[in-house]
C-alpha cells in the first residue's frame, strides 16, 4: 500500500536532561511530507532543526509524540529497528560528506548495499549498480578515485550516489552544501532538483535561506516549534535576490 | 553483512595498519611460540628421563646408602651409613626372586694400548649380574665370571667405542691393556647400547668391582672406606612380586645393618618411585611454564585491546557512517570483533610456525632433546582465538554501542 505522506509527524517532542538543567529541543512538531516532495527545513542554530533532523533520520526518538514514516509507527523502534529502517527507508547526504578514507568511489557507494537485509545481491551486480547510480550523478569517469582525489563537490556526488543506491523513500540531506564553494553548490543542488524530477522525496534541513529557496516548500523552526510552513514558488523566487527571513530572525534574537 | 564480507572488510582494515597490526600480534605470536616451545622442552626432558630409565632395565630395585646418617653417632658403628659388598653377597643368596645384583664401584683412569692412550676412561667396577641387571649384552668374547671377581683377575671388557679407539678393527679379545699401572686382559667387548639414564656405556671398560677395590680406589677416603658402594642394583624376577621382594631386603639389610625399621640407614626404591619423582619434578617445572605461557598470552590479548579501542576511537566517524547506512550495532560489534580475532588468529598461526621452527632450532642447537605436542598446537592456537575473542569484545562492544549523532559529529 503506498502512502501519501512519507513522513507524518503528531505532536513530536524531544526533551534532554531532567529537572532543573532540562532542555525542550522540539516542543511538539507536527509536519506531514507527501511523497515526491521538495522540502527545506531551515532554522537557526539551537532552533531544534538539528534534533528534529536526527528524529526524521531514525537516528534518534522522540521523547513525546509519534514518527510516523511511511504508515509505520517508529517512535519506538529499538536502536537494531532502527538501524533497519534507515537501511531500507533512507539515504543520507551530509555537510562533510563522511566518505571512507582510502576506499575508491565504487566502493563507498556499495557500503550501503553490504548493510541490507533483503534484495541482496552479488558482488558483480553490486558494482553494476554503483556504476549505474554514479553515472546518474555525473562521476561515470571518476569510479575508481579515492576520496582525496576528488573535489568537495564530487565527494558529495559520491556520497548523494551512496544515498541512492538503496533507492531510498526519503532523501536527508544536512547542509549539503555546508562545505562547498558557490559553483559546486549550485551543481549539488542542481542534481538534487534532477533527483526530485525523477521523483524522489528530499528532505533539505540548513541555516541558510538561499539554498532552502531552491526547494517547494520551506519549513522554518523556532524554538522546537514549526515557525512557518510556506509553499515556495519556485518561478517567482529562482534566482532572484530575497532578503532571507531567517538572516533577520537572527539579528533580532541577537539584538 | 555475510561471513564472506565481514572477514574481507576487516582483512582490509588491518591492510591498511600493517605495522600497526604486526607489532599488535607480536604479544600473541610470542605467547603461542612460548607455549609451544616450553611444551616441546618439557615433553622432550621427559622423554629423555622415561628412555634412560627405560635403558636401565626391567624390574629394577635401587638399594642406595643414605650418607647422612653416617658417621659416630649417626648408628651403631658397625653400620657407618653404608651399604657393603657383603650386603650384595647376602642379598643375592638369602632373598628369593632376585634374579640379579649389582653393584658398581667408578674409577676414572688412563688407558694405554701399544702407542695409544686415552685419558680419563671410566672403569667401571661391578659383579657377574652387571649384564641382567644393566640390560646390557656382550657382543664378542665374555662376561667375567663369579670366581674371576672372587680372585680380583684382572680382566676387562670394553665398550664398543673404547675398542674402536684402541683396536680399531682388529680383536681386541686375548690383548692387554694398560689402565694406570695394572695390566688388564680383554675378555670381551659389549654390544653397542649407546647414551642410557645419562651413562654412555660404550665408554666405559668393565672390571670385578675387587679389582676396582684393589687397584683404582681413587683416595685415601675410598681406601678407609673399603669395600662401601653406593648403590645396589637388585634386578627381580619378572613373576616376582616387586614390593615384597623389597620389603624382604629392607628387613634384611636392617638385621645386617642393626638398625630399626623406622630409621633405616638406606633406602630402597623402585623403578615406579623414581619415575613418579621424576615426574613430580617434571609437572612442577610444566605448571611453571604454562603459567609464564599463559600470562604472556594474556599480554598480547591485552595489546590487541588496547589496539582495538584506539582503532574504535580513530574510526568513530566511520562506525557513524556505517550506522546511519544501515549497520545494526550488532554489525558493528561483529566487524570488531573479526578484526580483533583475526589479529589473534593470524598472530597465533604466526606463532604455531615461529614454535615449531623454534622448538626445532632449539633441539639442534642445544643438548636438550625437544618433542613437538600436537596437543601443544591446539591448545596454544584456541588460546589465542579465545583470547581474541575475549579481549576484542570489550573494544567491539564499546563501537557497537556508539551513538550514530555523536560518532558521525566526531571530529
Amino acid at each position: 500500500m503506498e502512502n501519501e505522506f512519507i513522513i507524518e509527524t503528531i505532536d513530536m517532542k524531544k526533551v534532554y536532561g531532567e529537572g532543573e538543567g532540562q532542555v525542550i529541543a522540539l516542543d511538539g512538531v507536527s509536519i506531514k511530507i507527501r511523497r515526491g516532495e521538495f522540502v527545506a527545513i531551515i532554522g537557526p542554530s539551537g532552533s531544534g532543526k538539528s534534533t528534529l533532523m536526527n528524529i526524521l533520520a531514525c537516528l534518534d526518538r522522540p521523547t513525546e509524540g509519534k514518527y510516523i514514516l511511511d504508515g509505520e509507527d517508529v517512535s519506538k523502534y529499538t536502536r537494531k529497528e532502527l538501524a533497519l529502517i534507515r537501511s531500507q527507508k533512507l539515504g543520507f547526504v551530509f555537510q562533510s560528506y563522511n566518505l571512507l578514507p582510502r576506499v575508491s568511489a565504487q566502493q563507498q557507494v556499495i557500503l550501503p548495499i553490504i548493510y541490507r537485509r533483503e534484495n541482496r545481491i552479488g558482488i558483480r551486480e553490486r558494482k553494476e549498480q554503483a556504476l549505474e547510480v554514479l553515472e546518474n550523478v555525473g562521476l561515470a569517469d571518476r569510479v575508481d578515485h579515492l576520496p582525496n582525489e576528488l573535489s568537495g563537490g564530487q565527494q558529495q556526488r559520491v556520497a548523494i550516489a551512496r544515498a541512492l543506491i538503496n533507492n531510498p523513500l526519503l532523501i536527508l540531506a544536512d547542509e549539503p552544501t555546508g562545505n562547498l564553494d558557490s559553483r559546486s553548490s549550485k551543481e549539488i543542488l542542481e542534481l538534487l532538483h534532477s533527483l526530485h524530477d525523477q521523483g524522489k522525496t528530499i528532505v533539505i534541513v540548513t541555516h541558510d535561506h538561499n539554498i532552502a529557496l531552491h526547494t517547494q516548500r520551506i519549513i522554518m523552526i523556532r524554538d522546537g516549534k514549526v515557525y512557518s510552513d510556506k509553499e515556495n514558488d519556485l518561478s517567482v523566487v529562482q534566482g532572484a535576490e530575497v532578503e532571507p527571513p531567517i538572516a533577520k530572525a537572527e539579528e533580532a534574537s541577537v539584538l | 553483512m555475510n561471513l564472506g564480507e565481514v572477514f574481507k572488510s576487516a582483512w582490509k582494515s588491518l591492510l591498511t595498519n600493517k605495522l600497526r597490526s604486526l607489532l599488535t600480534m607480536l604479544g600473541v605470536i610470542i605467547g603461542v611460540a612460548a607455549v609451544i616451545v616450553m611444551i616441546a622442552v618439557s615433553a622432550g626432558t621427559e622423554a629423555t628421563i622415561s628412555d634412560s630409565i627405560n635403558a636401565l632395565g626391567t624390574n629394577l630395585l635401587f638399594i642406595s646408602a643414605s650418607i647422612s646418617r653416617a658417621g659416630p653417632g649417626g648408628g651403631p658403628l658397625n653400620s657407618r651409613g653404608g651399604l657393603t659388598y657383603n650386603d650384595v653377597t647376602a642379598i643375592r643368596e638369602q632373598i628369593k626372586g632376585v634374579a640379579g645384583v649389582s653393584v658398581e664401584q667408578e674409577a676414572s683412569e688412563t688407558l694405554k694400548y701399544g702407542n695409544t692412550t686415552l685419558s680419563s676412561v671410566s672403569i667401571v667396577g661391578t659383579t657377574p649380574d652387571y649384564t641382567t641387571v644393566r640390560n646390557v649384552s656382550v657382543g664378542s668374547g665374555r662376561w667375567f665370571t663369579a670366581d674371576e671377581q672372587t680372585r680380583s683377575v684382572k680382566v676387562v671388557i670394553l665398550g664398543s667405542v673404547i675398542a674402536k679407539e684402541l683396536f680399531g678393527t682388529a680383536d681386541p679379545i686375548g690383548e692387554t691393556i694398560i689402565a694406570s699401572n695394572t695390566q688388564l686382559a680383554v675378555i670381551g667387548v659389549l654390544a653397542p647400547k649407546g647414551l642410557a639414564g645419562g651413562t654412555d656405556f660404550d665408554k666405559q671398560i668393565y672390571t670385578p668391582i675387587s679389582v676396582v677395590f684393589k687397584k683404582f680406589t681413587p683416595s685415601m677416603f675410598g681406601r678407609i672406606m673399603g669395600d662401601r658402594v653406593r648403590t645396589i642394583f637388585v634386578s627381580v624376577d619378572t613373576n616376582a612380586d616387586m614390593s615384597h621382594v623389597s620389603q624382604q631386603i629392607t628387613i634384611l639389610l636392617a638385621k645386617r645393618h642393626n638398625v630399626s625399621l623406622t630409621s633405616l640407614d638406606f633406602t630402597v626404591q623402585t623403578q615406579e618411585d623414581i619415575i613418579s619423582t621424576q615426574e613430580s619434578t617434571t609437572s612442577s617445572f610444566r605448571t611453571l611454564l604454562a603459567w609464564v605461557a599463559g600470562v604472556s598470552l594474556i599480554v598480547g590479548g591485552i595489546g590487541i585491546m588496547n589496539i582495538m579501542l584506539v582503532s574504535v576511537t580513530e574510526r568513530t566517524r566511520e562506525i557513524g557512517l556505517r550506522q546511519a547506512v544501515g549497520a545494526t550495532p550488532g554489525d558493528i560489534r561483529v566487524q570488531f570483533l573479526t578484526e580483533a580475532l583475526m589479529l589473534s588468529l593470524i598472530g597465533g598461526l604466526i606463532g604455531v610456525l615461529g614454535g615449531v621452527g623454534g622448538s626445532e632450532m632449539f633441539g639442534q642447537l642445544s643438548s636438550m632433546r625437544t618433542v613437538i605436542m600436537p596437543y601443544s598446537i591446539v591448545l596454544s592456537f584456541s588460546s589465542a582465538a579465545l583470547i581474541g575473542i575475549f579481549f576484542g569484545y570489550i573494544p567491539a562492544n564499546k563501537a557497537a554501542q556508539l551513538d550514530p549523532i555523536v560518532a558521525l559529529r566526531h571530529e
